[in-house]
């Protein structure tokens, strides 16, 4: 099952209200996405510990046969 | 040897070891194959762990690191990230800098 893209937005905002989520369909089948996440929350973090965040917003759904979301890439950044 | 101690063991005895679906000659997955590739360009020797023939590693690995998604890179012990991970380190060069400054030997 899959997820639309706002809804995974949503999710990741609720963990980081300030982040500015940049939702890109990469297959235009609004099934596989890449998230652009820009947070003050990864300030001084490296990037697994950025995308671990990110894991931990979106409770479980990324979690392979019983997650609804098999294909999103991730890219973070904290604000410049 | 548990499944923690196995893969403790894996990414232990060899420099670069990556969690995979499929083979680097058959990858089952667009993520996998992304980093198969990143490995062949530079010339990286690594080790490679079929997730798919080991159910108990295809569960392990993500306790292990606490990360959901499969492929995952081990350098020297230490757990590098995922595909996207990779792929922005090799993108920016850093990828081929850290393998030097680990020792790790790239032959491209």
């Amino acid at each position: 099952m899959a997820m639309k893209g706002e809804d995974i937005a949503a999710m990741i905002q609720e963990a980081l209200p300030d982040a500015q989520v940049e939702m890109i369909d990469l297959a235009g089948d609004n099934n596989h996405w890449k998230a652009v996440i820009v947070s003050k929350a990864f300030s001084g973090l490296n990037r697994v510990r950025q995308h671990q965040l990110v894991y931990a917003a979106l409770k479980g759904k990324m979690d392979g046969a019983n997650g609804e979301l098999h294909a999103l890439a991730l890219e973070t950044k904290a604000p410049s | 040897m548990d499944v923690k101690e196995r893969i403790s063991k894996t990414v232990s005895d060899n420099d670069v070891v990556l969690f995979m679906k499929g083979t680097p000659v058959f990858p089952q997955c667009g993520f996998s194959s992304t980093v198969v590739q990143v490995f062949d360009y530079l010339g990286v020797n690594y080790e490679s762990v079929n997730v798919l023939e080991d159910m108990e590693i295809r569960q392990g690995i993500k306790d292990y690191n606490n990360w959901p998604t499969i492929p995952q890179v081990f350098v020297k012990g230490e757990f590098i990230g995922g595909c996207d991970i990779v792929r922005e380190m090799f993108e920016s060069g850093e990828l081929r800098t850290m393998l030097t400054e680990k020792g790790v030997e790239t032959t491209a």
